[in-house]
């Protein structure tokens, strides 16, 4: 998925208003118009979680994920905005080294390794 | 086969829609791969499919949420089923992860939520959301032009933009009051602009919600994220309102604008308590700036 969808007018159909579906638009500033091309799933993943994660009713299931955590989460997420693919590629991956993100990151803490990367330096300059 | 974790995607009316949804839904599994299928109950259906506890009970689904890949496989399934019911009905979206214990959960979910899914269904029949990113263009004083332009007299060779060490200090200081200068009567032009976007677009649409901007550095669009807005408009005014969107990026020379949609109405779901004013701002598009404000300020 090396595409962004910010990129301009690569060909698609017309936005039409019969069905969700998530196509996008982009006008540069160059006032072009267009469709923008898409990864396999549609639309940007940070458009997605956006709305999934954030947005959409909150009702209780029966399972109870504390919904700290999911805004935790939502929160850390607004910094990993591109795929992960993307990022990754960009050598952004310290969601990999933090504890709170990921599992393996909290076995590599307890571990004799000592998990220095890039992280902190994303993250002082999120602020 | 009533026992088992239920997944649940989406709350529509049980009118005829749930069966349209059916069939729409043969082509589009679940999260787990799994058929997704409408329960009903009350006058609502709930779109739903059974998942395994290995990924879904509260222990294992905790720890899932921290594996990047899988979240988002599990957010662009969950969305695709949402559009795919949303193309066939009203859809209100439940938010990710949403999990009950068999039939009987899903029922007690809609019995507790009654309420608000019948008033949200009320609110949202016949609308779509779209999204609309603005991002100021690609700075200029810090590319190759600039470099060619030395702001002192004396000013060092070209091409050693950011090489301190080929001027004097003071020249070095000039440069870049210069470069700070011009930065920020960009930012005005853009902030004004996003401004006018949003200010527009408001008054076109039913309701306005301003999300927060993205960030620049990691989603790899260096651009500034100065507007993430979405917009809840009616179905047949779509075309008009992205028509509209295309004219204000072509006004907007500093800006680069970007529309997504239709979605869901996702962002619309709570009923509007906090921000009423801005409901019957947006209708005339007279006072939605303190929220473009808030967005432009940040940072």
């Amino acid at each position: 998925m090396g595409e962004r969808d910010s990129v301009t007018t690569r060909g698609g159909v017309a936005p039409t208003a019969g069905a969700y579906g998530s196509p996008a638009s982009s006008f540069g500033s160059s006032g072009s118009y267009g469709l923008a091309g898409r990864g396999e799933g549609g639309a940007n993943l940070a458009d997605i979680l956006e709305r999934v994660l954030d947005k959409g009713v909150v009702i209780a299931g029966d399972i109870r994920i504390n919904l700290l955590d999911i805004e935790l989460l939502t929160i850390k997420l607004r910094l990993i905005v591109a795929s992960v693919d993307k990022a990754k590629e960009m050598g952004i991956d310290w969601w990999e080294h933090d504890p709170s993100l990921s599992s393996r990151a909290r076995a590599e803490v307890n571990g004799p390794q000592k998990t220095e990367v890039t992280g902190g330096e994303n993250r002082e300059s999120a602020e | 086969m009533t026992e088992g974790l239920r997944y649940a995607y989406a709350v529509v009316r049980d009118t005829d829609a749930p069966q349209a949804a059916r069939t729409a839904l043969e082509r589009v599994p679940g999260v787990a791969g799994e058929p997704v299928v409408a329960v009903r109950h009350l006058g609502l259906a709930v779109l739903a499919g059974t998942v395994p506890a290995e990924d879904f009970d509260e222990g294992p689904l905790r720890q899932r949420l921290d594996d990047m890949a899988w979240l988002e496989r599990v957010a662009r399934t969950h969305q695709r089923v949402v559009d795919t019911v949303g193309a066939e009905s009203c859809v209100i979206p439940v938010r990710l992860a949403t999990v009950c214990q068999g039939e009987e959960g899903l029922r007690r979910m809609l019995a507790a939520g009654r309420e608000r899914f019948a008033s949200a269904l009320d609110r949202l029949e016949g609308r779509v959301e779209w999204g609309v990113k603005a991002y100021a263009a690609t700075p200029v004083p810090e590319g190759p032009s600039a470099a060619q332009e030395p702001p002192a007299p004396e000013g060092p060779p070209a091409g050693t933009p950011s090489a301190p060490g080929g001027m004097s200090g003071r020249d070095y200081l000039r440069r870049r009051k210069a470069q700070r200068q011009a930065t920020e009567r960009r930012w005005g032009d853009t902030e004004e602009g996003a401004r006018l976007v949003h200010d527009t677009l408001s008054g076109l649409a039913e309701r306005a919600r301003l999300h927060p901007p993205q960030d620049p550095r990691l989603s790899g669009v260096s651009d500034r994220n100065v507007l993430n807005a979405a917009y809840l408009v009616r179905r047949e005014d779509s075309a008009a309102f992205a028509e509209r969107v295309g004219e204000l990026a072509g006004r907007t020379a500093a800006l680069r604008v970007e529309l997504t949609g239709p979605w869901a109405p996702y962002s619309f779901t709570a009923p509007d308590e906090t921000d009423a004013p801005d409901e019957t701002d947006a209708r005339d598009g007279t006072d939605a700036r303190d929220g473009a404000e808030s967005t432009g300020a940040e940072g």
